[in-house]
């Protein structure tokens, strides 16, 4: 069974064999598919609900859609070593750029004030191992500005509010919405997802986020976000349910995947369990 | 510019300004097909800002088969930018995904602060 642990804890060793990982599936190529889906998700994805022309797609539900999209990762990198488990930000207590996390030794720190480039850490642009290729501009090089697009992550008490909201989500489904899902996702109230990515800044503040590491490791925290509201309101399931048109139902398919529904993906533990 | 469509008037304009190095302004594309169109779109724009050309305006449809702009198109230096309009009116872009601002010419800017001067790569197609 895999453990999902705070990155604070983990031990040397843990994040010498996370990062090899990471860095084999760059050096393979597998990594930059990952950041291809999750741009063309973004890029596909409509927030209004609105269906135009051809091409157009369902907006994708925020948190079964990122949940399968990490157990592939992570089914990845078990490829690579087997006891490799994706480990969490929890970006409420770590919250300063002096986190371990940004250390040279797991993911480097923030980038030169110059032109973001980060200048240190196993994804240094200079190690050769870390080329940006799924890009949206000309810049090869990993980018972070931590703490300069917004100077504050979320808070423990910010995280209490949204997870104090007793229904998953509500009409019109989109980032309009009142619920928990939205005030999580972001688009609405005190911020939590969104904020995290423009506080790294770089690549991680556009659609090529999986660009940086540290996307899975927020995004696991996410995860473990969600699995600790279902655990609070356990009678609160996932909404729609059903028969609702231009959004992801409960019982439909989600793409890329098409054989996999949000009704799949409720409950995590078959898949791995957390530290906490 | 009556006898050619929105859609190629915009083109052409997007090619002027891949060509023009910070040039005045040119003829932005037709605001008033755009009433017609949508009455929700935004105003059309042109402007040099920071030292490049960013313009947006009403694209026809067709032709984007991978993003969404809600029938709207937005150029840095002749290149397209993604953009999306959410829900309550605020738009974002490829490059700044996760902070939405008011208008599309809002989102053109942040655009450019973003880059640092690095060209805009165009975005898939199909």
């Amino acid at each position: 069974m895999t453990v999902r642990k705070n990155q604070a804890a983990l031990t040397a060793d843990e994040k010498r064999r996370f990062v090899a990982a990471v860095l084999e599936l760059k050096r393979n190529g597998r990594y930059d598919e990952f950041v291809r889906t999750h741009n063309e998700f973004i890029m596909s994805d409509t927030r209004t609900g609105r269906r135009g022309g051809p091409g157009h797609r369902l907006p994708l539900p925020f948190l079964p859609w990122h949940r399968r999209f990490l157990l592939d990762f992570e089914q990845a990198l078990q490829s690579v070593d087997s006891s490799v488990a994706l480990p969490y930000w929890d970006w409420s207590t770590d919250r300063t750029v002096r986190a371990s996390l940004w250390a040279p030794d797991f993911l480097g720190g923030t980038g030169r004030s110059s032109d973001g480039r980060v200048m240190d850490g196993p994804f240094a642009a200079s190690t050769g191992n870390w080329p940006v290729n799924v890009r949206v501009d000309g810049r090869t090089f990993l980018r972070r500005s931590l703490g300069t697009g917004v100077r504050e992550l979320p808070t423990r008490a910010e995280v209490d509010s949204v997870l104090s909201m007793a229904t998953y989500d509500m009409a019109p489904y989109n980032s309009a919405s009142d619920g928990f899902r939205n005030h999580l996702e972001g688009w609405r109230g005190v911020n939590l997802h969104n904020r995290v990515h423009v506080w790294v800044g770089g690549q991680m503040a556009t659609g090529v986020s999986p660009n940086d590491p540290v996307f899975w490791l927020h995004h696991a925290y996410n995860r473990q976000l969600w699995a600790e509201w279902q655990r609070r309101h356990p009678g609160a399931g996932y909404v729609p349910t059903g028969g609702t048109p231009d959004v992801v139902d409960l019982n439909d398919t989600m793409k890329p995947w098409n054989d996999v529904r949000p009704a799949d993906l409720l409950t995590h533990t078959a898949h791995y369990t957390f530290d906490v | 510019m009556p006898d050619i469509t929105r859609r190629r008037a915009y083109t052409t304009a997007a090619a002027v300004a891949a060509t023009a190095s910070a040039a005045a302004p040119t003829a932005a594309p037709a605001a008033t097909a755009a009433a017609r169109h949508d009455h929700t779109a935004p105003d059309s724009f042109d402007e040099v800002y920071k030292g490049r050309r960013i313009q947006g305006g009403p694209a026809s449809g067709g032709g984007h088969h991978h993003e969404h702009g809600g029938g709207y198109a937005v150029f840095v230096d002749g290149v397209q930018l993604h953009v999306m309009q959410n829900a309550d009116g605020t738009w974002i872009s490829v490059v700044s995904h996760y902070a939405p601002v008011a208008t599309p010419r809002a989102a053109a800017r942040a655009a450019v602060d973003e880059l640092q001067g690095a060209p805009l790569l165009p975005f898939p197609t199909n």
